[in-house]
């Protein structure tokens, strides 16, 4: 087959893309820029951050998904240093354990939580029984945090160990030849090769955890009320498509950004090869 | 000494974080007692009522039926987009490889409530909105493990086939085909191991009385938690590390069984 005719192959791909990639994006943006009666508006977008609980949840999420994305950050940094470190044969399948949680339902991960959590849960009754006080953090901002970063820990890790497993042993050791102390080689070395790496790991925890409303409806019980709880609940109850439509477009556009910034710095798509 | 004690003992309190809410769910799956955290003795009662609960079973139909049928179009769609995309010129390649990024990084909340906003206008909301939403974020997937192999593949090969008077679709099976089989595959258990995960989408594309396990687990826990749900995500947790073994190990044991097939026949 030619080159030319080899390229239609991508044909169906393409109707798939243009009818449910493209066309629903802009379906978004026509209900963000009217209102009910099908006028002009931009209203519902200047509504993100006038209206009084939509700017509270906004700066919750955002908030929440920082604090979030710091902890993965934090959590993920040494711990791909070690299992980068082993010198174990099989160093993937230490990696692949570290990996599992991931592929479990993440419905199933957060009722975990929740069961471990709640009033009666699994801590409550063992702190009790050792004779403790009881931890209440069930419904607050800080189970939401908690269940965040455990459902998105993984994303943060791969690409930062993707990133370190580039990095050619013979380069540190020449380092350490020339006279680098151990600090040197990681500021100089280690930090700057894994940039690409951390970039992706932060836009793919900060994305899920700036939109996320699974988390805190479950986890928050109803009383954090991040964006996406108000989206969720402009078109599931409220039925104010308009409104949610403003909102998702706004979010839509921190996402954009947020690509771009991965392009900037990810050339070879690396963060999103996960397998 | 100090340094590989302490970076154990790190590892160690991660795993622990990471599988410790696990462990208690499977513990709780055999714990025979209504007051769910006090351990009562053994029991499998949840396990059968969980295979009686009307609800769970039919969540489990849809889901199982969703995961394969959107994980086998999306990997065929996907990878003859693939072969597509690697004869195209460089410019449209970057338009399509934005196109498919899209999904990807997208907010999950924002690719569900787009698609509802326009399956609702053309159709009602149920088994197939739900179907082809997930055929749309699997795609991506597909297509990114399926690329690299194909380029990694010499066309000489292929042309050399045309040449010898190999009809293209033989010529494709015979050269291109064992090259891309590893991205299809794995391209097919991502798609598979997504479409279980996911539930935001399902949940804005679905209609009435369809549910998938995660969007049922998600009306049920707002209600508050049934012992059935332990024994479910039990038997999820093994399945899934069923699939999962399957997926790296059987790919790494063919591959050694072949090299020594091979120096044997050196």
């Amino acid at each position: 087959m030619s080159k030319f005719k080899q390229q239609f192959l991508a044909g169906p791909y393409l109707i798939w893309i243009v009818g449910f990639i493209i066309l629903p994006m802009l379906m978004i943006v026509y209900y963000a820029f009217t209102n009910a009666d099908g006028g002009f508006t931009f209203e519902y977008i200047t509504a993100t951050f006038a209206s009084e609980t939509n700017r509270k949840a906004m700066i919750l999420s955002l908030q929440l998904g920082l604090i979030c994305t710091g902890i993965c950050l934090v959590l993920s940094y040494p711990l791909a240093m070690i299992l980068n470190n082993m010198q174990i044969k099989n160093q993937s399948f230490i990696v692949f354990i570290f990996m599992l949680p991931m592929w479990m339902n993440f419905m199933l991960r957060i009722l975990a939580w929740k069961l471990l959590l709640s009033k009666n849960g699994v801590f409550n009754s063992i702190l009790t029984s050792l004779g403790f006080e009881r931890i209440n953090i069930i419904n607050t901002p800080a189970a939401v945090v908690l269940g965040m970063v455990y459902d998105f820990l993984p994303f943060m890790l791969l690409p930062i160990y993707n990133s370190m497993t580039r990095i050619r042993k013979d380069w540190i050791e020449a380092a350490k030849d020339l006279g680098a102390g151990s600090i040197t080689i990681f500021f100089k070395i280690i930090v700057p090769l894994t940039v690409s790496g951390i970039i992706s790991g932060i836009v793919m925890v900060f994305v899920p955890s700036l939109t996320s409303f699974a988390i805190s409806q479950v986890l928050g019980g109803g009383q954090v009320l991040l964006i996406g709880n108000v989206i969720e609940q402009d078109f599931m109850q409220g039925m104010q498509w308009n409104a949610g439509s403003g909102l998702s477009f706004v979010l839509m556009i921190f996402v954009i950004a947020s690509m771009a910034l991965v392009n900037l710095f990810d050339k070879d798509g690396e963060g999103t090869a996960i397998w | 000494m100090v340094k590989k004690c302490a970076s154990r003992l790190y590892m160690f309190l991660i795993f622990l974080f990471l599988y410790l809410p696990i462990i208690v769910l499977i513990i709780l799956s055999f714990n025979n007692s209504k007051t769910r955290v006090v351990w009562g003795g053994f029991t499998l009662d949840w396990y059968k009522s969980c295979f009686q609960d009307e609800k769970i079973m039919s969540a489990f139909l849809t889901t199982i039926q969703i995961t394969f049928l959107s994980a086998i179009l999306s990997t065929l769609i996907g990878t003859l987009a693939a072969i597509g995309i690697s004869a195209m010129k460089k410019r449209q390649q970057t338009i399509y490889l934005g196109a498919t990024n899209i999904p990807l990084l997208n907010a999950d909340i924002v690719t569900g409530i787009s698609m509802m906003l326009l399956f609702v206008k053309f159709m009602d909301l149920g088994f197939v909105t739900v179907l082809v939403a997930h055929i749309t974020f699997s795609i991506p997937y597909v297509i990114l493990n399926v690329l690299p192999k194909l380029k990694a593949c010499n066309r000489s090969t292929y042309e050399a086939a045309l040449d010898l008077g190999a009809s293209p679709l033989y010529a494709f099976y015979k050269v291109t085909w064992p090259e891309i089989r590893p991205g299809v595959f794995s391209g097919f258990m991502m798609a598979i191991t997504m479409s279980l995960d996911d539930f935001s989408i399902t949940y804005f594309t679905k209609g009435p009385g369809v549910n998938t396990l995660s969007t049922m687990l998600y009306t049920e826990l707002k209600k508050g938690i049934k012992p059935e749900l332990y024994a479910l995500s039990t038997i999820l947790f093994f399945a899934v590390l069923f699939i999962l073994l399957l997926g790296n190990v059987l790919p790494q044991k063919k591959a050694q069984r072949a090299l020594s097939k091979q120096q044997k026949d050196l």
